[in-house]
Formats: C-alpha cells, structure tokens, sequence
C-alpha cells in the first residue's frame, strides 16, 4: 500500500534546492499524438482504419495491413499487469535521482501489450487500468493504475511526478473577487493545499463573498493587481518562493464584436486584466516556478489558466473578448515550452459562458463557478494539460477539430 | 487688480518664496497604481487608475538610465476638470485644458473647513448655511476664487476614502442649492474637493444629478478634486497655482497643485 504523504518540513536553506530534470523527451511525431490524448486525459492509441488493430507503440504505418498513419481513437483502457521489476539504478540523471522505480509488462484488452510506469499498489498479475500521463519532459507515458481507488493512491512517489496534486503544496489564486476565484479557494483548501494566497485588487471596493472568502480554511489574503506590474512584482518578492500553484482566476467579460464597440477603452481593459496580466503574472512568478520545479513534496507544479472556449474559434457576440483569449491561448503555448524545462506545466481550462452576470442574458447550459474550480482541481490531481469543461465548451471543441473553417461560419 | 506691478516686486516674491516668506503648500496626492479612481456602473466606460511599466533601470534595456511609461485618465489622482468634461460646459469658450487662458491657473482660494462635520457624518451635505456661515467669519467670498472643500476626507485610508457601500459611495460634498449660489451668486473661480470627485458621494441622486459638475462647468469653471493638505491653508489668502497638461481637447488632466501661503509669522 503506498504510504502517505506527510506534510514536509520547512527547507534546510543551508542546502541547494535540488534542480529539475527532465526525463527523455524525443518523440516522433506520430508519437505526439499520445502526448495529445494524455493532454486531456484519455486513453487513446492507434487504431487501423483498415484491419481495426489496435496499435503501439505509434507506428508510421499500420503493422498488420500496412495501411498509412492509423489514426489515434479512444480505445478500452483494461488490462492486466503480466510482469513488473524495480529498476534500482539508471545513467539517465532524471530517473537516476528517483530510483528505485517500478516498471512492467501489461496486456491491453484491446489487444497490444505496452511498457508502463507502474503503481505502486498493483501486484504481478493484477487487473490494471491503464492511462496516458504526461511526464516531467511533457510527453505522454503510459502508467497502469490500480483498477479501484488505493488508500492514498495519489501519494505514489512514481504517480505524483507525473500529476500536480495540490496535496500539501501552496496555491496563488489571482483574483478572489469573482466567483470562480472564490470556488477555486475553496476546492484547493478541500484538496490539500496548506496554504491558498488569493489575491485581491483594489481593496478599497468591497465585494460579494468578502467574508466567506476569508474564512476558508488555509486562505490568506493577498494584495494582487494583475493590471499592476508593480503589485505582480511586489507580491512576487515576498511569495514568489513559497507558491507551487497559480490558478489566474482574472476575468473580464464583455459583450460586443469588434465593430459593436466604440473605441478601444474596453478592449484595452480586456488585455491588460486577461493577456497582460498574464504576462505579468509568468513574468513575476514563472522563473521561481520553473526553478523550484523538483523541490520536494512541494514542488512548484502548474500554473492553470482558465479560457473561453471562444480563444479557438470566435464568436462574434463576444468577438472582441475572444480575440482576448486567443491572444491568451497563443500566450499559453509560449509558457508551455517555456516552463517544460522546470517540468512544471500550464493548464488551460477552457469553458463556455458561466453563471455569472455579464452571461446573464444567455440560456443554459452554462458552467458553475464551483464546477468550474471542481475541474482546475481535477486537471491538477490527474496533471492534465487541456480540459474543456461543459457541454459548450466540449462541443466547440469537438467542432473545431472536425472543421474550424465550417465553425467559423455557424458562428 | 491694484497699481502697475514692476519687475522688482516680481522678484521679491520669488525672493519671499525663497526665504520662506511664502510657503508653497503640495495640495497633491502622489500618483500611485493603488490610489482609488471614480468607479461608474460597470457598463459605462471606466477611468483607467495609474500604472507605470518600467522602460529601463541601468539595465540591458537602458544601462545608464531609468525612466517609465505610464498610463492613466485624464480623472485620476489629483486632477483638474475643465468646463467640457461635463455635457452642461461643452458650449462654453476655452473649455478644454489646451485652451484655457493660463492666468486662470492662479486664482486666489477660499477654504471652507467641514472637517468636524464630516468626521461625524460621510454624507455631509454642504449647504448655503454653511457658505453664509462662513462669510460671516471671514467676509464675502470674492469673485473670480477657488472654494476649496476641506474635509480632511485625504487623511483617510483608501477603503473609508472611497466609503463604496450596497447603495454607491458615501463621501461629502456639495448640494445643488450651495453650488447654484456659489457660481450665480458669488461668481467663483472653480470648486476644489478632498474626495474623488467634486461631487458627493450620493449626488446622482440629487436634482440636478451632480451638481457640482453641472453648475460649475456649464458657468465655465472649473474642478480640482483629490486635494490634500488642506489642513495647512487659512481660510482665505491662499493663491492656487494648478496648470494641467496642455492636452488636445483635454477635458481634464492630472496636475500638480501647489498652494502659496503668506508665512505671517516669517515676516516679523
């Protein structure tokens, strides 16, 4: 049974943080279509259009019917662990620094047998369910799970490389005005976290859930504009070296396509809170993450950014603020890359509208505050990297990969 | 204005503001990124607060050098209000910052003390009683002066300065009938506030909806809010320097406000 974490102890600071690695990280590039499902946490491998095999690992070419480039379908996630070994020593520095490490053989139902990281919690000849993770190198590994919930299944030294579990670590949530900022204090605390800093501008307006913020266990309240470079930066200086997670909760929703508005004051707004502040938020706060991304228990591990799902295809109703957003998306690939170094990981949460005022003249369906903190935490404790929450959300989504061109015109 | 006035008394003030005979009071609050900005109903365009983004500070970007950019609205700090910042004043001549007539930026200033009343009450309201009050004390307000509010709201820290409640903010200032009287009857120069904005906190409920703005700038006049040090000026005596930016078609700027006051005791 994997033993429990326990809470660390505070940093000996007489001794050097211990420096990320990461582990091999070339792939090709069929190979990244693993990296894409295990991005949003399914488990899909190749499937012949032809003969209907089930292939891996990615091949070119199908390995039966040689048909070209099989394409990567969803496909059964069982099987059974046919063999495993500790691998005790290793040349290569990441994996070296982590031995002993569990590895073996398991048999998919749907027909190939693959190579895995394994829990701890599952003996030779076990019932496993296997999964995609993204490791520290930001590519897809496969990973055999307990098939039933262990007892601390999560603390598995081998499994929380690859996730970013708020168990124990210490969240940056950047706005506590909103609603979203607040469910979002509130499922970290829930989750684990030892301390949720949530930020919070212009003190001075009083707002909706001021005082039910302050009572969340673990909540400390911070001084946070993320328009404010100077406050991103002072706020940087004394927390920077203690946040592990930054949830940007920063929204700003307005209505109107780009010829709709007049002017470019609200627009500017959208930026400067959305895309700037972002910007400002990495540029404070990225390169102690990224440095600090294998200090301990508590290492830094993921920034997440909540998206609307318009970033991918606008909708013109909201056209200027998707623009906002795409602008956004683009920002997010560049961190990506930028923090794989440190093996920390940014998540973009994507949604659709939200039970908030400024959707409030749209029908359903529309997403919860808490359902939408519900899902950060869960792309945190699975280490997911895309997660599109609700219906909307999932169908843009879907419609988008089938033909942006054909979206763009029923939009 | 009394007699020719030569060069040499010219340079005896400036020799009087030298050796302390005057003293020149800072009625401006510094320009920072969390100094509280008149917030609208969030459908209306809003005043962008005071930021700055460092350019260089002898860095790669500028080894031997420091400067910023900033951005801000034309209302935020300490500023001035010309007459077209409100619909009531667009007609009226020279009413844009860049066109106003430099000598009306030192003008004389009248300071109405309400500090104690507002200590006990945010939503003090100024009325003519309170003006004719104070004439009596201090004599007639004269034409072409400032009337400086002061209500030592500045000394407040910035969530009881702005006082933003369920119902919208609650700070002092003028009622439609004390405005009226003092830009029809007493012909002021401008009106001057503490608070953020010439107006009371709860004056888009008064008839007409604030006052303040709408008598004063429809006569042409002018508004200077967010002042401090107030406190250091006497009643009446001050002379009010405050030029805004010459900004094109400005309806208002961020500006420095600097008073000189007679130091009577330095004299002697």
């Amino acid at each position: 049974m994997t033993e429990p974490l326990v809470r660390p102890k505070r940093k000996d600071p007489l001794r050097r943080t211990r420096l990320p690695l990461s582990p091999p990280g070339a792939r090709s590039r069929t190979a990244l279509g693993l990296a894409a499902a295990a991005a949003q946490g399914r488990f899909m491998l190749q499937v012949c259009g032809q003969c209907a095999k089930t292939i891996y690992p990615p091949r070119d070419a199908c390995p039966g019917c040689f048909a070209p480039t099989p394409p990567f379908c969803d496909v059964p996630d069982g099987g059974r662990l046919l063999a495993v070994t500790t691998i005790r020593t290793s040349t290569d520095a990441y994996y070296r620094e982590r031995m002993p490490w569990r590895v073996g053989t398991v048999q998919m139902d749907c027909g190939p047998s693959v190579v895995a990281h394994v829990h701890g919690d599952i003996a030779e000849g076990d019932r496993v369910t296997m999964s995609l993770k993204l490791d520290r190198s930001g590519q897809a590994a496969a990973f055999a799970l307990p098939v039933k919930e262990t007892p601390a299944m999560a603390d598995d030294k081998q499994l929380r490389e690859m996730t970013c579990d708020p168990k124990f670590r210490r969240a940056l949530v950047t706005d506590g005005r909103t609603a979203v900022g607040q469910a979002c204090a509130k499922a970290l605390s829930e989750a684990g976290c030892t301390i949720v800093f949530v930020g919070v501008a212009d003190p001075w307006k009083p707002f909706p859930g001021e005082d039910s913020l302050r009572r969340i266990p673990n909540v400390e309240i911070v001084p946070l504009d993320l328009t404010n470079s100077e406050s991103t930066g002072d706020l940087a200086a004394d927390i920077g070296g203690r946040v592990d997670i930054i949830v940007n909760t920063a929204e700003h929703v307005r209505p109107g396509g780009i010829m709709a508005r007049k002017g470019l004051v609200v627009a500017r707004e959208e930026m400067d809170i959305r895309y700037f502040g972002l910007m400002r938020l990495a540029q404070a706060f990225g390169p102690a993450l990224r440095f600090r991304g294998a200090d301990g228990v508590n290492s830094a591990t993921a920034i997440v950014n909540f998206l609307f799902v318009h970033a991918l295809a606008n909708w013109p109703e909201f056209g200027a603020y998707s623009a906002t957003e795409a602008a956004c998306l683009s920002a997010s690939h560049s961190l990506r890359a930028e923090l794989r170094p440190g093996g920390v990981k940014f998540i973009n949460v994507f949604h659709g509208p939200l039970e908030t005022d400024w959707f409030q003249e749209l029908p359903p369906p529309k997403v919860a505050a808490t359902q939408l903190a519900k899902s950060a935490v869960d792309a945190l404790k699975r280490g997911l990297e895309d997660v599109f929450v609700g219906d909307i959300a999932q169908d843009i989504r879907d419609r988008f990969l089938a033909n942006p061109k054909a979206l763009e015109r029923e939009l | 204005m009394a007699g020719p006035y030569s060069p040499a008394d010219l340079l005896a003030f400036a020799g009087a503001v030298a050796s302390g005979a005057v003293r020149v009071v800072d009625l401006t609050q510094t320009l920072t990124p969390e100094f509280p900005v008149i917030v609208l109903p969030p459908e209306f365009g809003q005043a962008a607060p005071f930021r700055m983004e460092e350019i260089s500070r002898y860095d790669e970007r500028g080894p031997g050098w420091y400067w910023n950019n900033f951005t801000m609205s034309e209302h935020t700090g300490t500023h001035f209000d010309a007459p077209i910042h409100w619909i009531t004043g667009r007609d009226t001549p020279d009413a844009s910052v860049d066109t106003i007539p430099p000598a009306n930026f030192v003008a004389p200033a009248c300071v109405v003390d309400v500090s104690a009343q507002c200590a006990e009450d945010p939503d003090f309201t100024l009325n003519v009683d309170h003006l004719l009050a104070w004439e009596q004390q201090h004599g007639k307000i004269p034409e072409r002066s400032w009337v400086l509010l002061r209500t030592d709201w500045s000394k407040l820290p910035p969530r009881g300065y702005a006082n933003m409640k369920e119902d919208g903010a609650h700070t002092p200032g003028p009622s439609p009938e004390a405005m009226k009287w003092l830009v029809e009857e007493r012909d002021v120069h401008g009106f001057g506030t503490e608070t953020i904005g010439t107006d009371h906190g709860q004056a888009t409920h008064f008839n007409p909806p604030h006052p303040a703005h709408y008598y004063i700038h429809g006569a042409g006049k002018y508004g200077l809010q967010c002042l401090c040090n107030l406190d250091q000026l006497p009643p009446k005596g001050a002379v009010i320097f405050s030029a805004p930016l010459k900004i094109k078609q400005g309806s208002g700027s961020p500006l420095r406000v600097l008073a000189l006051v007679a130091n009577e005791g330095a004299r002697t």
